[in-house]
């Protein structure tokens, strides 16, 4: 039982650590935000090519974030460690 | 609205198991929605005019807008492909929509978004093979043959990235929503709910559907002409 309470809480904390790419996530996020607008305002008959790169380029950045988020639900809902510990007692 | 996805009764065809999930009634209803939908704007279409009032007022102009948005894609030279996305457009847009009304969407299930980037990847490799014949291949072995299996998997990641993408932005609308509705007393879930699903199932999916329509419209340009 304590040891089943020991992967319990560890794969919690792991899907916590997980979740932290988000910040790189929203750094990289936030570059190509800034770097667009500030392109947009030089160049504003360029804005909607711009944009439409920016959106691309964004949601290419989501990515990993999104792969973090969906290992933390693997940990969380769907974990298969459990099962080999449940079998393995 | 739940985090898993409910089953509603099982079949047996030929010793294989075949489960009619929520998310696979939720996709008839979308299909019926639409297919309805043609059928009206077909019939109604008969009468064709000049000079388009009402109806066929708007069938013009959204057909008009995404016309323009794929052939500044893709190019004049492969512009026929555009129907396609046209209803994998208005198939994802819908869903995304659909659990507006409190039901789950279905491109919040894996299956249906690796169903759509699978084909897509399908549609890109039949592209490449019939633009570029042979050349195609060799494409997998640039700059050098050593970098052959390096290339394969850069292939074989469009497909995974383009569904996790859709996948995990409508889930996480799901499973935000599915907290509020679950760790909320009853008097907070009247109107406020609605700014969230404006959120989460609105904004994030019309921009999702964007993405994933013009991404795979890139990936079908780059393998087409090269």
């Amino acid at each position: 039982m304590e040891t089943l309470g020991l992967v319990i809480a560890a794969a919690h904390i792991s899907a916590a650590i997980c979740l932290l790419n988000g910040l790189l996530t929203t750094f990289g996020q936030a570059k190509i935000c800034a770097q667009a607008i500030e392109s947009m305002a030089r160049q504003p008959e360029a804005a909607d090519s711009i944009r439409s790169t920016m959106f691309i380029g964004l949601a290419m950045a989501e990515t990993s974030g999104i792969y973090g988020l969906l290992i933390a639900i693997i940990m969380l809902f769907a974990n298969p460690l459990i099962n080999i510990l449940l079998n393995y007692i | 609205m739940g985090l898993d996805i409910k089953n509603y009764w099982v079949l047996n065809i030929f010793g294989f198991e075949v489960w009619i999930t929520e998310t696979i009634v939720n996709t008839w209803i979308i299909m019926l929605i639409l297919i309805i939908l043609a059928i009206i704007v077909r019939v109604k279409l008969r009468s064709f005019k000049d000079i388009p009032a009402g109806l066929q007022n708007i069938i013009e102009a959204a057909i008009e807008f995404f016309d323009n948005f794929a052939t500044g894609t893709l190019g004049e030279k492969l512009s026929y492909i555009t129907p396609w996305y046209f209803m994998v457009f208005a198939f994802i847009l819908s869903s995304s929509l659909f659990s507006v009304f409190g039901l789950r969407a279905p491109t919040a299930d894996f299956a249906t978004t690796l169903a759509l980037a699978l084909a897509s990847f399908v549609l890109m490799l039949f592209m490449g093979f019939k633009h570029q014949k042979g050349r195609y291949l060799k494409t997998f072995f640039e700059p050098h043959p050593i970098f052959f299996p390096l290339n394969l998997i850069g292939e074989l990641a469009k497909p995974v990235s383009l569904s996790f993408r859709l996948f995990g932005n409508m889930l996480s609308g799901t499973i935000i929503l599915t907290l509020y509705y679950s760790l909320t007393p009853i008097f907070v879930q009247i109107g406020i709910p609605s700014l969230l699903h404006a959120v989460f199932d609105v904004v994030f999916g019309a921009l999702q559907t964007y993405i994933f329509v013009i991404i795979s419209l890139m990936y079908v340009r780059n393998a087409a002409d090269q």
